[in-house]
């Protein structure tokens, strides 16, 4: 619970209708977009001037009262799950841009903008943000910043980290830093890297300057049909090592077509087992160019059928179904639990195979949702929270399918954060030296632990238990640390 | 989503419809993104997805008070959010159940309580709704501008003889429509004669039931769904072809006859009828689209001018018909402006510019910035709400996009 102290100040920082405090109005923020984990905040801050945040913040510091910061809540690894005694601090009411310098393209933005919004008041003027998570309508850039967010079009343009020019944050200990300048370097350590996809760790974001790219002359996207998953996944490495580095290269599944195409009706055939949606862009000659070899790669991988879009409302049809995928799966089952891993391309075949042989154990259906061309997998869990031990059940084969992705050498997150979701699967991706590290890192700016404590780094002690319920391969991770 | 509706609340008709809504919700917030009171106040509470949450925890019996009435009072129903859900939650549906169930479960001040039920037994009158605004009209130099914006002037109808057509369909002239801007359907009733098909109105029909149903005297709503259906019987019964809306707020509503009166057995049949045999007066002409080109065609150009058109909620989100007006108006001729951010309300919503004026007007001025950026000659719409809405925040003229055919 938290002090009645911290609430006298909190009120005296804050108007009432930016301060809730009964559980009737807490308890719609005991999640963020992953609803498995819930916990009703003790109290939410909804701060609308920067003095405000830097006040909340003072109250919290001086009182050791932690504080969980939340954007739009459509993460989906529990980034923004309250956690017990501390301040949830929902930024929403920043959602101004603050302005569009098309010279020098780039836009400064408020933390609570959304994705999608910067796109569109940059379309004026040839421009558009190019990290487009699938959430983008809705989620906000502050998050993005915290979660390092990717998206469909990151293989060729990157993640957050890569589009944005500097941050403007604010640390527990009151100090202003702005990180990163309107310049291509800066002297000294790049502390971006480090600040983008810290969820909400290390400091709290107050402004945001990002990169603006120009609108490609042209894009065309091809749509692949396979009768066989595994074969899609091979066309995937070939058409990256046949030189094409394509906008986007996304790949669903047989379960997660029907569901989008219910959602959409982009036109999707139902009657295959996965789809390629390949995106080039690029002048005119560069887009005729790649469509004729990413089909010539495509029918030579054995698809069934390819499909250039007609013309771009096409276009956008194909890509609303993708974009909509996760939550559109809520129409096969009332719920769902989205994971996410990367692998290297070339294991993508196995690792398919294996997730379909999880799904057969568990008795739980899986629709996989892939930004097949960086090799980050979403596969999405189907269950139904109403009935006895699902969730459960849904989670353990969800860290399975994490340790097979580190099993073939890759890792337990490759844009949705760590949050309290992954926070187990840390200790297998990572040793305590490294570890010891991270918390080194997090003391630097937050001695005493108070912001968004128990998530993406798990504490040493965590790993052992976790290592004492689970072994994997015979070999006991942590073999250093007591046992409990 | 996971639930555990009260036991009492889940074996009933609504209890088993909200809960299957609510388990089809995944909590993935797109909604926030197209939901105008989200996009003004930047609060959990004031989304879809809040107030599912807030819904859900008080079917679940937890304690509600007027704080969950607040916020579901601000939803302005404009089902933005359902056009947004991936995952198809029926969220209008849901909040006509939530709102029932809050009102039997909250008392209301005493002055709220009041104002809603003027409102809600007053405009459906059409006769009183009438004599009331050329009362207001006298009155209006004297009146303070925020209560005489909203008073149009006088429109002049002129008066159209139609030739006798084998075929007919059924005009509704609505509650507050026929006072405030009888020349919508004249227009309409000019337009259908030209391609051969007679407007006829049913002498007892009035309103649709939106106005009493969403605030709450759903009783009363559904008493007015069930005096129109007998209205229009023997004219279905006498081989009407449809049931044409101009008011594409009351199409809404009669199109989900069916579903308001699924239980109610004297009517639930001819409820689905009625809603089958409903057409928004767009998709006639999209339907009649051969006939209409040759009578402009025949007519000749009619001073074409630079038009913004405004979708209503109810026509772009409650009935899901978008492009349609906009092509008509291409095809008579007026050039079609840009307008960003279409997809969001003018703050009309009935009669939520009268009972959260400052959500509404907020709503307005940014609608009337996007509508009035390319410096439009007319701004067209395709319902009366937010015809007389919008038209009180600017000097720009706001009509019915049939006026203009």
């Amino acid at each position: 619970m938290i002090s009645n102290e911290v609430i006298r100040r909190l009120q005296s920082i804050l108007p009432p209708h930016c301060l809730l405090l009964v559980r009737e109005d807490l308890k719609p923020f005991e999640s963020d977009g992953l609803t498995a984990f819930r916990n009703t905040p003790d109290v939410v801050a909804l701060p609308e001037t920067e003095e405000q945040v830097r006040q909340v913040l003072a109250a919290c510091r001086e009182t050791g009262t932690p504080v969980v910061f939340r954007g739009a809540g459509t993460g989906v690894s529990g980034g923004a799950l309250p956690v017990d005694g501390a301040v949830l601090l929902a930024m929403t009411k920043f959602n101004r841009i603050l302005h569009i310098d098309p010279a020098s393209r780039t836009a400064r933005v408020q933390p609570g903008v959304r994705n999608l919004a910067i796109s569109e008041a940059a379309a004026a003027y040839g421009l558009y943000y190019a990290p487009d998570p699938s959430s983008q309508i809705a989620c906000t850039i502050g998050g993005n910043v915290a979660e390092n967010s990717g998206g469909v079009h990151c293989l060729k343009y990157g993640l957050t980290v890569h589009n944005v020019l500097s941050i403007r944050v604010l640390t527990i200990e009151g100090e202003e830093l702005v990180i990163g300048s309107e310049a291509m370097d800066s002297p000294g350590y790049d502390l971006s890297a480090l600040m983008i996809g810290s969820e909400g760790m290390l400091a709290v974001t107050l402004e945001i300057t990002v990169k603006l790219l120009p609108k490609p002359e042209r894009t065309q996207v091809v749509l692949a049909a396979f009768d066989d998953v595994e074969k899609g996944g091979a066309a995937v490495g070939a058409i990256i090592s046949g030189g094409i580095l394509p906008a986007g290269l996304e790949m669903m599944d047989k379960l997660a077509i029907e569901a989008a195409e219910a959602y959409a009706h982009a036109g999707y055939p139902l009657d295959a087992e996965a789809i390629l949606l390949v995106e080039v862009d690029g002048t005119q000659e560069e887009v005729s160019e790649d469509v004729m070899r990413v089909r010539e790669v495509l029918l030579a991988s054995g698809a069934t059928e390819v499909r250039t879009a007609r013309d771009e409302a096409e276009q956008k049809k194909f890509w609303a179904g993708r974009k909509a995928a996760f939550p559109a799966v809520g129409r096969l089952a009332p719920d769902y639990y989205c994971m996410d891993g990367t692998i290297p391309r070339k294991a993508l075949p196995a690792v398919l195979r294996r997730i379909a042989e999880l799904s057969v154990e568990y008795a739980l259906p899986v629709a996989n949702v892939f930004h097949a061309g960086d090799g980050n997998l979403h596969p999405l869990i189907l269950y139904d929270a109403n009935q006895p031990n699902a969730w459960q059940k849904a989670e353990r084969l969800g860290a399975d399918i994490l340790e097979l992705c580190v099993e073939h050498g890759g890792t337990i997150t490759g844009e949705h954060g760590v949050g309290v979701e992954k926070i187990n699967q840390m200790c297998v991706q990572f040793g305590s030296d490294e570890l010891q590290a991270f918390h080194g890192v997090k003391a630097c700016f937050d001695s005493d632990g108070l912001l968004n404590p128990g998530k993406a780094v798990p504490t040493l002690h965590r790993c052992a238990e976790y290592g004492a319920m689970h072994v994997p391969g015979g070999k006991l991770p942590f073999p250093e640390l007591p046992r409990f | 989503m996971q639930t555990n509706l009260s036991k009492s609340f889940r074996n009933s008709s609504d209890g088993q419809e909200a809960d299957s809504i609510l388990r089809a919700c995944v909590h993935c917030g797109f909604c926030l993104a197209t939901c105008p009171t989200y996009q003004i106040l930047g609060d959990e509470l004031d989304s879809p997805r809040g107030r599912i949450y807030l819904m859900k925890q008080m079917l679940e019996g937890a304690v509600v008070t007027q704080k969950t009435l607040k916020h579901l009072d601000r939803c302005l129903t404009c089902r933005n959010c359902e056009t947004t859900c991936p995952s198809g939650v029926q969220y209008g549906k849901l909040i006509d159940i939530g709102r029932k169930f809050a009102e039997q479960n909250v008392s209301r001040p005493l002055g709220q309580k009041l104002q809603r039920k003027a409102l809600a037994k007053f405009l459906p009158q059409t006769k009183l709704f009438g004599s009331t605004l050329k009362l207001g009209r006298m009155a209006k130099p004297f009146l303070p501008d925020s209560l005489a914006n909203k008073i149009p002037s006088v429109n002049t109808v002129q008066s159209h003889l139609a030739t006798k057509h084998s075929r007919k369909m059924i005009a509704l002239a609505g509650c507050v429509q026929p006072a405030l801007a009888p020349q919508i359907n004249a227009a309409a009733t000019r337009v259908m004669d030209a391609i051969g098909i007679n407007l006829i109105t049913a002498s007892n029909a009035g309103c649709c039931g939106a106005v009493s149903f969403h605030l709450n005297f759903q009783e009363d709503g559904l008493d007015a769904m069930r005096r129109n259906i007998d209205a229009w019987w023997p004219h279905i019964e006498a081989g009407a072809e449809a049931i044409v809306m101009t008011a594409s707020g009351c199409g809404a509503t009669v199109k989900e006859y069916g579903h308001y009166l699924k239980n109610d057995p004297a009517y639930a049949e001819k409820a689905a009828r009625v809603s089958a045999l409903t057409r928004d007066l767009s998709e006639v002409l999209l339907q009649e689209e051969a006939t209409l080109r040759i009578w402009l065609a025949n007519r000749g150009p009619k001073d074409t001018r630079r038009v913004s058109f405004h979708s209503p909620c109810t026509l772009q989100h409650g009935q899901k018909i978008t492009g349609v007006v906009e092509a008509l108006l291409t095809v008579a001729g007026h050039t079609l402006l840009p307008v960003s951010e279409t997809n969001l309300c003018c703050g009309s919503a009935g009669t939520y510019s009268l009972l959260e004026p400052e959500i509404s007007t907020q709503l307005r001025d940014r609608k009337l910035g996007h509508l009035n950026q390319s410096e439009p000659e007319v701004i067209a719409t395709a319902n009366i709400g937010c015809l007389t809405h919008l038209q009180s925040g600017t000097s720009t003229s706001v009509r019915h996009w049939v006026e203009l055919l």
